[in-house]
């Protein structure tokens, strides 16, 4: 069973919440472990905050469908912040059936003097009971605790992808391989089905849904991504049922460069809004694209994650690395985007300078405080020193989810089941 | 490096040549790589099959026989070999807390 235990700390999903200050992880074991950063102190100014644990929590348990002869994994997918809107904090947090809305809150005083209770919390015999007080409020050690608020089940057939929090703070969608459906916070026993692309004849089926995101300011707008590397950007005030699409974005493809893999590389595995909500971010298996939304016929940019893997693309296929799934994240300004790659690389575009960098999280070449140094994979016969050659590369040690801080450059890089977390040097 | 230069003569691209590698080794790979057949398998990610009736048969078998001990039985591979509880892999919760959280 050591071989478990090591699969369940595979970090699954990372996410900042909106001020920066906490910093959530899911895992493979159905965990999440929130990590709140430290309060820069007044005798150590240049010492920026670091982020400690603040609080863990079994979110999910593994199930079994009697009915459908169906394992459901405790894996978190995804997991999503609410706004904070008073001392506590919520989350959404979702494996592939079941989203849940935690509540994390803090607990620092606590009641003592009960008069039907001793301080161990056993009953007193009421004849013994002479005198009458009022119990009184003390201070108690900090207490975190994460309680489950609401439990929203059984909408979903197929596997929840992708959760979003709408601009609303009413509401949020919940995306599985064929549907999306929108939810009420304050109702679990009601969803409404806003997209469904299931065919009538599962013969014909030729695409699915993989990601799907709220525009950050416009509640009535979403946009979805599919397997066959297409967007499509949809407005709830248009229908009820929003099969039909507001906008289709799609690149043309030349139909002469098409070969067996074109249609598994196109599959969109993330898609992101920029914070300004102009533009969305899409990351296929060898590239990140970001799309204007007043442009549908093609992406403004692209940027290539790791080109040299198309002369691998055979052997991606029979490891099934080809379907692995990579997250990518906009800075605060919207000006740098990150994503991940293999052997613990990580790779981001610099949108103004056009200028890229290649970094690695892996404990033998990061030290507390060292500079993270860049690096490069060689495709060419001559490998320099410091370069790593393709078929050097560890397809088992793979970046799938990041995280960059909502207005600092501060990143959470997860590989495998460790977590990093950069940032920049203070001068 | 060798392997790649050769490769390039006959085709134009580097994901068109590992198609090429590829349909060497499948011959039999289906017309339609992002079609239903893969499609179908993602969705159906999960499903294990689990027939009551032969349980409760094997469970009724085994009364009879000792229960297996020792690694010997595991290497049967008969229909007599039913899966029992003790065979199957733990689908316990994590009760050990994530090593992140320290």
């Amino acid at each position: 069973m050591e071989l478990k235990k090591t699969r369940a700390d595979i970090i699954s999903t990372v996410e900042f919440n909106h001020t920066g200050e906490l910093l959530a992880t899911g895992d493979k074991g159905g965990r999440v472990v929130i990590f709140q950063r430290e309060q820069e102190s007044k005798n150590q100014v240049h010492r920026r905050g670091e982020y400690n644990v603040y609080s863990t929590f079994q979110s999910h348990e593994p199930e079994f469908d009697y009915l459908k002869s169906l394992e459901i994994e405790e894996k978190i997918n995804k997991i999503r912040w609410l706004p904070q809107q008073n001392a506590a904090y919520f989350l959404l947090s979702t494996n592939d059936k079941t989203v849940k809305l935690w509540k994390v809150s803090e607990r620092d005083k606590r009641p003592e003097g009960y008069n039907l209770k001793d301080e161990e919390g056993r009953l007193r015999d009421p004849a013994t009971i002479t005198t009458l007080r009022v119990p009184v409020l003390r201070p108690m050690d900090l207490m975190v605790e994460a309680t489950p608020r609401r439990v929203f089940a059984n909408a979903h057939t197929y596997h929840i992808n992708s959760i979003s929090v709408n601009s609303d703070y009413e509401t949020y969608m919940s995306a599985d391989d064929l549907r999306i459906n929108l939810w009420n916070f304050e109702i679990t026993n009601q969803s409404f089905n806003i997209v469904d692309i299931k065919p009538a004849n599962m013969e014909e089926l030729t695409e699915v849904i993989t990601a799907a995101e709220f525009h950050p300011h416009h509640c009535n707008t979403f946009v979805y991504s599919s397997s066959k590397g297409t967007i499509r950007l949809c407005d709830m005030r248009a229908s009820a049922l929003c099969d039909r699409h507001t906008k289709f974005f799609e690149e043309p493809e030349d139909p002469s460069n098409r070969s067996f893999f074109s249609e598994i590389i196109s599959s969109i595995s993330d898609v992101k809004f920029s914070h300004s909500g102009r533009y969305i971010m899409t990351r296929d298996y060898l590239t990140v694209k970001v799309w204007d939304l007043n442009m549908e016929n093609r992406p403004i940019e692209t940027y290539q994650v790791h080109d040299y893997l198309r002369s691998k693309l055979c052997s991606l296929y029979e490891n099934d690395c080809i379907f692995d799934k990579f997250e990518c994240v906009w800075n605060g300004s919207d000006s740098v985007i990150m994503t991940g790659s293999y052997n613990n690389f990580f790779r981001m575009f610099d949108r103004n300078t056009k200028r890229d960098v290649t970094l690695e999280a892996s404990r033998e070449n990061s030290k507390p405080r060292a500079i993270l140094k860049p690096r490069k994979v060689c495709v060419g016969g001559k490998r320099r020193k410091d370069e790593i050659s393709v078929d050097s590369l560890d397809f088992s040690k793979k970046i799938l989810h990041t995280a960059w801080h909502p207005s600092e450059n501060i990143i959470a890089v997860a590989a495998t089941n460790n977590l990093y977390i950069f940032q920049d040097k203070v001068n | 490096m060798l392997h790649y230069l050769e490769m390039e003569d006959k085709v134009t691209s580097p994901e068109k040549a590992e198609e090429a590698k590829l349909k060497a080794r499948y011959p039999h790979l289906g017309q339609k790589p992002g079609g239903s057949d893969f499609l179908r398998k993602r969705l159906q990610k999960g499903q294990k099959y689990f027939d009551s009736g032969d349980y409760n048969m094997a469970k009724a078998k085994m009364k009879n026989k000792q229960l297996p001990t020792a690694a010997p039985d595991k290497t049967e591979v008969t229909g007599d070999h039913i899966p029992t509880p003790q065979d199957l892999p733990q689908r316990k919760p994590s009760l050990v807390a994530s090593k992140l959280a320290g």
